[in-house]
């Protein structure tokens, strides 16, 4: 009949080596174990199959822009004192708009010298416009506002990946996550300990020394503190808590808003011991951080004219107050009441790069190995399962039809797997689920021919014609029902989570392979039976 | 010679002649209940269930050692001040009670702030006070407010593309009427099902939410099997009135459906059965949903077309229902 079998045949097989390749590769022999090894090999298993820890977080990049708002600040200043312009306040008046530096009480005489500082390079960022009172504003552009906080957010991604290889995980993933704004996924196979991994990750996130205002303050609590201000925080300087334990009380300090250095400027940080054996830190500075450090504590040594104090603090929490003995230019100690732990934590965080943010956890999933395991048994068992009953119904009720459904259906099998190990999909317990759903809805197709071929048969055509008119009318309907439960399968992917993704894709790659198995290749073992059979005889369905 | 050797074939539904749309009040009435039942049941009994990843909170899974005491687990609990705590024995095996534990604390638990805090409070009370055995690392699943309300919204997002894609493909492929009268027999579907859970106030997670889309995909397909033979027979024969042609296509496919039906609910008990509990809620949508699915094509949807027909004839409209050419 000229149908070409030998060729179809052979692209048939061609198409079962191809797939079995994709998730096999070349198995070392053909034992059990070194199957399933060249299976385990090829197919990514998602969280929920090997166990692990999966975090979502979220970084709270507006601080960034604060933070940056303030170091301009205080560089500001300095540049106008450089340029000979004294006496007028550079300061952030609304906290509500962290990106906005108002610069009043400039000297009359030197308005166009300090503008032009503020044209300059150094504050490209900004847009100055004039007020009426004659004072100066710098906004941060938009433009620059988002790409600092982009920045922020990768910055952040790799610092937590630096975080992270000290625990040892294998394979882990950082990167950003696709459902909300600055949010990071976190997932790390076979940690189950999420206490753990949150705490390397956003212990203390964030690092800096502030000079406290001289002659004011500690108070107990923040009302004591508030009438001491006359219920106003001078806009240059913040009240932070400390870091009340069961021993000591809670103190409110009054600190300055810049910062003297901060986490990004420490270029080195060990933990030690000091002399007494107590755990404490020593450090290094980048060499501009280690101008700026000299030149505020030489200022503010005891020996100088206005001695001061610094405070350290810990994420928002004031640490440590010390007294600045000396001058200390880029290397020093910070010396306190820490723990060994808090000194390995801290040390971490400043020699992998402070994070540049705060981070909270919106999200954690473990799944420990003992559910792993047992969810994979459970998958695998209820596939085998559900596949045997359909394999052997098909052959009760269809007989020769039969073996030809089945043959596809282990076909679509292989290139289902295939598929998944050339796109190196993870497999997800849900994926399994949507493995055992496209065996029943697979062989939804089959049955479809079948019956019409059936239909044909009882209405006297001969098998030749049956066959035919069976694929060709069924042809349409497949298509159709393939397609819904695509598009089904593509909305769930493009919404849905890790486990639920899984299940989208072994749906749809099923069902794709089921559009060709149900298709071409029964209709081609349908034709090869056809032709070994002479003219009219009987057809086994 | 044709056709097969008769003797040894196995064949349902050979020559069924059954008057579906006849019985269309007694559909009507079946489905008026169940709907009905699961509607109270979501506004004044089990409400409509959330899992963890909707409604917050902190699940922790603890595999213990040996059979665990659910008192002891709860006076642990109360020794070292976990409040509001749900403790749940759930088996891990086919029908065999293991040693799994769910404990279950609500949102105020798991704050963005101070997210770890639920897990850490039940976990250290069990190291603490629980001392009949020990227990293997546990596996947690905590959901903060941030991340409760973003999966509500995509679970919503999903749901309704995916009927607006569905209607829009269905209007493609047949006429508007068609494709109106399948999304109804969805809706019917989908509300029958959600109902099932309330009832049985079984938790609705994402999974099952996903499992909902896809029997919503399924019922579609279904429908549109029936929908297909329909329109063959109307363009084959324009004078048999819409009913007696509404009728022979459901005959003519039940055979197919029934088997296909079949098969793929055989595939979904095998889930449901053997699957493990952590797919329970999973596979109990899938089970629901095939057979409500099959059951809405010829009792719902082909019901549907057929009364839009007539009400289109009471007007005084075109009687003929549009036969599309099929694309190939």
């Amino acid at each position: 009949m000229g149908k070409n079998l030998k060729g179809k045949t052979a692209f048939i097989v061609a198409i079962l080596v191809v797939f079995c390749y994709g998730f096999l590769g070349i198995p070392r022999g053909l034992t059990p174990a070194a199957l399933k090894q060249a299976l385990t090999d090829h197919i990514n298993l998602g969280l929920d199959l090997k166990g692990g820890t999966h975090l979502i977080l979220v970084v709270h990049v507006e601080e960034a822009v604060g933070d940056t708002t303030d170091r301009d600040v205080q560089r500001l200043q300095d540049d106008l004192e450089k340029a000979g312009v004294t006496g007028e306040t550079v300061h952030k008046l609304d906290p509500a708009h962290p990106e906005t530096i108002t610069v009043s009480g400039i000297p009359v005489g030197k308005a166009s010298d300090a503008r032009s500082v503020m044209d300059g390079n150094d504050y490209v960022s900004y847009d100055v416009t004039s007020l009426p009172d004659g004072s100066e504003k710098l906004t941060m552009k938009p433009g620059a506002i988002r790409s600092l906080e982009t920045a922020t957010l990768e910055h952040s991604i790799e610092t937590i990946r630096a975080r992270l290889s000290p625990l040892g995980v294998t394979e882990p993933t950082v990167q950003k996550y696709g459902l909300g704004d600055n949010e990071v996924l976190v997932e790390l196979p076979n940690i189950s300990d999420p206490g753990k991994v949150e705490d390397a990750i956003k212990s203390q996130s964030k690092l800096a020394v502030y000079a406290v205002v001289s002659g004011q303050g500690p108070w107990e609590n923040d009302q004591a503190a508030m009438t001491a201000l006359n219920g106003i925080v001078p806009p240059d300087d913040q009240l932070l808590h400390g870091n009340a334990t069961t021993t000591s009380p809670d103190e409110v300090f009054l600190l300055e808003r810049a910062s003297v250095v901060e986490g990004t400027d420490f270029r080195d940080a060990q933990p030690s011991t000091d002399q007494n054996g107590r755990p404490n830190l020593t450090f290094i500075l980048t060499t501009e951080a280690g101008g700026r450090f000299y030149k505020y504590t030489s200022a503010h040594s005891k020996d100088s004219a206005s001695p001061g104090s610094m405070a350290i603090v810990l994420g928002n929490r004031v640490r440590e107050v010390a007294a600045i003995d000396s001058a200390i230019s880029d290397r020093g100690e910070i010396i306190g009441t820490f723990t060994k732990d808090e000194v390995d934590n801290l040390s971490l965080m400043l020699r992998t790069g402070a994070l540049p943010a705060s981070i909270d956890t919106l999200e954690t999933t473990t799944v420990g190995p003992s559910l792993g395991a047992a969810s994979i048994r459970q998958g695998v068992i209820a596939a085998i399962a559900g596949m045997m009953a359909v394999l052997v119904f098909m052959l009760i009720y269809y007989r020769g039809a039969g073996i030809n459904a089945d043959l596809a259906l282990f076909l679509n099998l292989v290139i289902l797997l295939g598929f998944m190990g050339y796109t190196n999909s993870t497999l997800t317990l849900p994926g399994i689920a949507g493995v055992i759903l496209t065996i029943g809805m697979g062989v939804d197709s089959n049955v479809l021919i079948f019956e019409r071929i059936r239909e044909e048969l009882r209405a006297g055509k001969t098998a030749a014609v049956a066959v035919q008119q069976g694929f060709g009318h069924a042809w349409i309907t497949i298509v159709d029902t393939h397609v819904t439960t695509i598009v089904s399968a593509a909305i769930l992917f493009l919404f849905g989570t890790g486990p639920v993704q899984g299940f989208a894709v072994t749906l749809t790659f099923g069902l794709l392979a089921n559009l060709f198995t149900a298709v071409f290749v029964s209709r081609t073992i349908f034709d090869a039976i056809l032709a070994s059979k002479e003219r009219g005889a009987a057809l086994s369905i | 010679m044709h056709g097969t050797p008769e003797e040894s074939k196995v064949e349902l539904f050979r020559d069924v002649n059954v008057d579906w749309l006849g019985k269309k009040w007694y559909f009507l009435g079946f489905s008026l209940i169940f709907s009905v039942a699961g509607i109270l049941s979501m506004l004044f009994w089990h409400g409509i269930p959330r899992g963890v990843d909707f409604k917050g909170g902190t699940q922790i899974r603890v595999p213990f050692d040996s059979p665990p005491n659910e008192d002891h687990i709860r006076q642990a609990m109360e020794k070292a001040g976990v409040k509001d705590v749900t403790i749940q024995r759930i088996s891990s095996g086919t029908g065999q009670q293991g040693n799994d534990v769910v404990i279950s604390l609500p949102q105020s638990t798991a704050t963005d702030q101070n997210h770890d805090a639920g897990r850490q409070a039940v976990e250290g009370a069990l190291r603490a006070y629980y001392h009949d055995s020990g227990f293997a690392q546990p596996s947690v699943d905590i959901v903060g407010p941030t991340a409760g309300k973003q999966l509500q919204k995509q679970a919503a997002l999903a749901t309704g593309y995916s009927l607006i894609g569905m209607l829009i493909y269905l209007w493609f492929r047949f006429e508007l009427i068609y494709g109106v009268a399948a999304v109804v027999a969805v809706f019917h579907d989908t509300l029958i099902t959600v109902g099932a859970f309330s009832l049985t106030n079984q938790e609705i997670t994402l999974t099952v939410i996903a499992a909902i889309l896809t029997l919503i995909g399924y019922s579609m397909n279904d429908t549109i099997v029936v929908f297909d033979r329909i329109r063959e027979n109307l363009s084959l024969s324009r004078r048999e009135s819409l009913t007696d042609v509404v009728n022979r296509s459901i005959n003519q496919t039940l055979s197919r459906t029934v088997i296909s039906s079949g098969l793929t609910f055989l595939t979904v008990m095998s889930l449901y059965l053997f699957g493990g509990e952590v797919l329970h809620g999973f596979s109990f949508a899938l089970v629901v949903g095939i057979l409500i699915g099959t059951y809405s094509s010829i009792a719902v949807a082909a019901p549907m077309l057929v009364a839009y027909q007539d009400w289109r004839k009471s007007r005084g409209k075109i009687s003929s229902l549009p036969a599309k050419r099929a694309r190939a």
